[in-house]
């Protein structure tokens, strides 16, 4: 069973972002989605001041079978992509809600993170999915 | 809902993901693809292969039969229990499968063939038969279950699982030979480049054998293992690699083309020696990746002016920590290509494979 902790918000497309106390957000990829994707050996992380559309590809997670794009699941600017993941790209695996972030964001709408999925709707969105 | 082997349930049970593999539910792996992988080339793995299909060929007309039908030659494999890879070819040339022929007797070779193939295959064997008037039974074993019991500590651990007097034949077996062992069929075979053992079995003892693997030390491997250790091992996958457009020569694998003796008329010499007399346009190569990322299948390659290639498998390879590939690119390619990623063009380097063997890695790094 795929943990998703209840005090962080999530996309349907399997992403999930902490608000942090000064405003801005993290994001990563949820335990789903790296169960899913297998031992991860390759992850690029956008570059610093990119500015996000929510829905934009922004990052690249490659295990050992296949390439996913990682999806903003927020509009806003990139303040700093996680640097550890280029040469341990399975901190993922091993904690992908904790060391296995991908980047931090400033957020373009602070109301932003109220249109994504609490984690009892994300949930069910993953008995819905079989997962 | 996929076909299931006889191993099926025994896989969800140990926490297998499961997924389609050419119309069968099969294990990608138990929890981690690369520890797998490790264990195959450190100590020992087990896969299961029972999706490949086991053909058995009996009668006084089965060898003659073969020397038609395989681009490589049945005349070199004389001594019991010798083995021969070999590609079944159409007449155009094309790659129809890639198969292991042994010669169990003088009236009786067995042909493991590929999952997605076998009923193409089959066809093709059975319209060929007719044809050319051949005396023989061909026969899918499909009620048969196989193992492949991969890695350094591979065979001393399975010589374990049989009778004593069955162990030391198997024990003393060369690579590339197999024997029967009780109602098992032990060979010296294998697709990951690690010495090892495939064992053809009875469905009902595929998963007591396996268990008794596990408990030996043997860990459960996935799909996905196996193809990382092929790939570094420098072994085609049917389907990507070569299919039935494209022929051997262009797909690293004139080795197993005998194009000697010249008076044996096998399917798809004709075409295959017009190709040769013209100059084979292609080859396969292995790429190593000397930037950051990961080489996939149908990548394109630009070898700077010479002209394009295509990669046919890639990975993630975790014995290099790097990424490999093979590609299909212009026969005057030299040590050094380019590949787009995504959108942006990263150098490799062009390798002989393979990469890894027996546990050694055999390209600079």
């Amino acid at each position: 069973m795929s943990q998703v902790p209840s005090d962080l918000k999530y996309a349907k497309s399997h992403e999930w972002v902490r608000a942090l106390p000064d405003g801005t957000v993290e994001i990563g990829i949820t335990d789903h989605a790296q169960h899913a994707l297998g031992d991860l050996v390759f992850v690029e992380v956008p570059e610093a001041g990119r500015s996000l559309q929510a829905g934009d590809a922004c990052a690249v997670v490659e295990s050992v079978k296949a390439a996913s794009d990682v999806y903003s699941p927020i509009a806003g600017t990139v303040l700093e992509a996680n640097a550890a993941l280029a040469s341990a790209p399975e901190l993922i695996n091993q904690d992908c809600y904790g060391k296995g972030w991908l980047m931090r964001v400033q957020p373009a709408d602070a109301g932003a993170l109220a249109a994504l999925l609490p984690a009892a709707d994300y949930q069910t969105l993953l008995a819905a999915e079989g997962g | 809902m996929g076909r299931r082997t006889p191993l099926h349930d025994l896989h969800v049970a140990l926490g297998a993901r499961m997924v389609d593999f050419g119309g069968w539910d099969m294990p990608v792996h138990y929890g981690s693809q690369i520890e797998e992988h490790h264990q195959v080339r450190r100590a020992a793995g087990v896969f299961d292969v029972s999706h490949m299909c086991v053909v058995d060929l009996r009668g006084a007309g089965v060898r003659p039969f073969l020397s038609r039908l395989l681009a490589n030659d049945v005349g070199r494999i004389s001594l019991p229990g010798k083995a021969l890879y070999s590609c079944l070819l159409n007449e155009a040339g094309g790659v129809l499968d890639d198969l292991i022929a042994y010669r169990m007797t003088e009236s009786w070779f067995r042909l493991v063939v590929n999952a997605g193939t076998r009923d193409k295959d089959l066809a093709w064997m059975r319209d060929r038969a007719a044809a050319w008037g051949s005396d023989l039974a061909i026969t899918e074993r499909s009620e048969l279950a196989m193992l492949a019991v991969q890695g350094p500590r591979a065979r001393e651990i399975v010589a374990g699982l049989l009778e004593p007097a069955d162990a030391v034949e198997a024990l003393a077996l060369e690579p590339f030979f197999g024997r029967e062992c009780g109602a098992w069929f032990v060979a010296r075979t294998g697709y990951t480049g690690e010495d090892g053992f495939e064992i053809v079995l009875p469905a009902a003892e595929a998963e007591p054998a396996w268990r008794a693997l596990n408990a030996a030390g043997v860990a459960s491997c996935g799909l996905g293992a196996r193809d990382t250790l092929r790939l570094e091992a420098g072994m085609n996958l049917y389907g990507n690699d070569m299919d039935e457009s494209r022929n051997p020569l262009e797909s690293g694998l004139a080795w197993t083309v005998a194009f000697e003796p010249a008076d044996r008329d096998f399917v798809g010499r004709a075409a295959l020696e017009a190709i040769r007399a013209g100059g084979v346009p292609q080859k396969l190569v292995g790429l190593l990746l000397e930037e950051r990322g990961v080489l996939r299948s149908h990548q394109k390659v630009v070898v700077a002016g010479i002209g394009e290639g295509e990669t046919t498998s890639g990975t993630f390879s975790p014995t290099l920590e790097r990424s490999i590939a093979f590609a299909r690119v212009p026969r005057a390619t030299g040590d050094r290509v380019q590949v787009d990623i995504r959108g942006r063009l990263l150098s490799a380097r062009v390798l002989k494979l393979p990469f890894v063997r027996r546990g050694r890695v055999l390209v600079d790094l």
